[in-house]
């Protein structure tokens, strides 16, 4: 299976935006192997979590560890299936352990979108 | 003439102004832009109602007809669309009515249906006609509202006032566009001076003439001064607290239509806001 996070520059610091985040993890647990994408929505004018839903989705992500997430990119992963769990520490390989040890909990609460009142 | 009154915040007294200078002259045209809070029809009570509701353009799927190209995904440069599970999923906040994703879809699997997103009300009240846009509550763009208050084919009257949402958003930008002049509506207070300055800034953008009114102007606040001083921008009328004026106000009466003195001070407004604008 493979899980998302979505990280800052260095690659290992989890990132406190999803959909504004520069990278993505991508973690494969059966080849116990990490990737680095980098997030094409992170100068998105506008529906950057949608944007990056949709960059997740599409790179064959089943989980995504997160700080927080968009109603918007909630939406997206809710009809895809795919899982949100909540962060628990700032490292992103702490979160892969947690997660492989059923300790982390799924995401319960979305933020409203940052599109803002036009 | 077209005059847009201003704000930086809410609660300044935008509409108490706006509903007293065209009641003041009982030959004028009120909009109320301010769409998110229409307040002025609560002071002007306009009387024979017409209401037209206010719709956008949202694109719906004929998921029999999509072959899952990604086309209209790709195109849609807001990101309103998401491609899950072999469908197109629209985010109808996001959308901006551009109707491209229906041109570029070779299935023709793309129809766009029109979506309420608020409406506009027209009445008289006196020698007054008034204007009201509504936008629906959670409805995220004011300017399709806003928009068709500004070109509702207005009777010809020599004042329209338009009184414009608070803040300097794009939805102020869209009621101050065909304004001749603009008049901010400011409190002599840090906060009201912070964002008196964000909305002055704004206007000298958009090019437009400006001057202030300080409401609730009991002593002097010497940073808005010194403000209007350096930016070359004239106080035209200063209106203390009164206990009589704010109560009659609270009771949704206009009080130029009750008290002569007052009908007298905005008038001479008016005067002032037209030798302004003429400079
Ligand atoms: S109409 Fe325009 S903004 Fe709306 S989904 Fe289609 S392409 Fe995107
Ligand atoms: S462009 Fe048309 S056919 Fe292609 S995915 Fe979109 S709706 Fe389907």
């Amino acid at each position: 299976m493979k899980i998302t996070i979505p990280v800052e520059n260095n690659q290992e610091t989890v990132c406190f935006s999803f959909g504004r985040s520069p990278y993505f993890l991508i973690h494969d647990t059966e080849s116990n192997t990490n990737e680095f994408k980098a997030n094409p929505a992170v100068n998105a004018e506008g529906g950057a979590g949608i944007k990056a839903a949709q960059f997740v989705l599409d790179t064959g992500a089943e989980a995504l560890i997160t700080m927080r997430c968009g109603q918007n990119a909630a939406d997206v992963f809710k009809a895809a299936g795919m899982k949100i769990y909540k962060a628990i520490s700032a490292n992103a390989q702490e979160n892969l352990k947690a997660l492989s040890e059923g300790k982390l909990e799924e995401l319960a609460s979305f933020h409203a979108g940052f599109h803002g009142r036009a | 003439m077209i005059i847009a009154i201003l704000s930086g915040k809410g609660g300044t007294g935008k509409t108490f102004v706006s509903v007293n200078l065209v009641a003041a002259t009982e030959n004028a045209v009120y909009l109320d832009c301010d769409v998110e809070e229409p307040n002025g029809r609560l002071f002007l009570k306009p009387q024979q109602l017409v209401s037209a509701p206010v719709t956008v353009l949202l694109p719906t799927i004929d998921r029999d007809k999509c072959n899952g190209c990604r086309q209209c995904v790709e195109f849609c440069r807001f990101n309103a669309l998401a491609f899950v599970r072999d469908n197109p999923m629209i985010f109808a906040e996001i959308c901006h009515s551009c109707g491209g994703c229906a041109l570029v879809c070779p299935e023709q699997a793309i129809s766009e249906i029109p979506r309420e997103v608020g409406k506009v009300e027209k009445g008289v009240s006196g020698g007054v006609h008034i204007v009201t846009g509504i936008l629906n509550v959670g409805e995220p763009s004011a300017v399709p509202v806003i928009k068709q208050v500004l070109n509702g084919n207005q009777p010809e009257k020599p004042l329209t006032v338009v009184d414009c949402p608070p803040g300097s958003s794009c939805s102020v930008i869209e009621s101050v566009s065909q304004a001749d002049y603009c008049l901010l509506v400011a409190e002599p207070t840090a906060f009201g001076l912070h964002n008196l300055k964000m909305v002055r800034h704004l206007v000298q953008l958009l090019q437009k003439p400006c001057g202030i009114i300080i409401n609730k102007a009991d002593g002097e606040y010497p940073p808005l001064e010194q403000f209007c001083a350096e930016t070359n921008t004239p106080i035209l009328l200063r209106i203390p607290y009164d206990k009589h004026i704010a109560e009659r106000t609270a009771a949704g009466e206009i009080i130029v239509r009750e008290d002569h003195l007052m009908k007298e001070v905005f008038l001479g407004l008016l005067g002032r806001i037209e030798n302004e604008a003429k400079r």
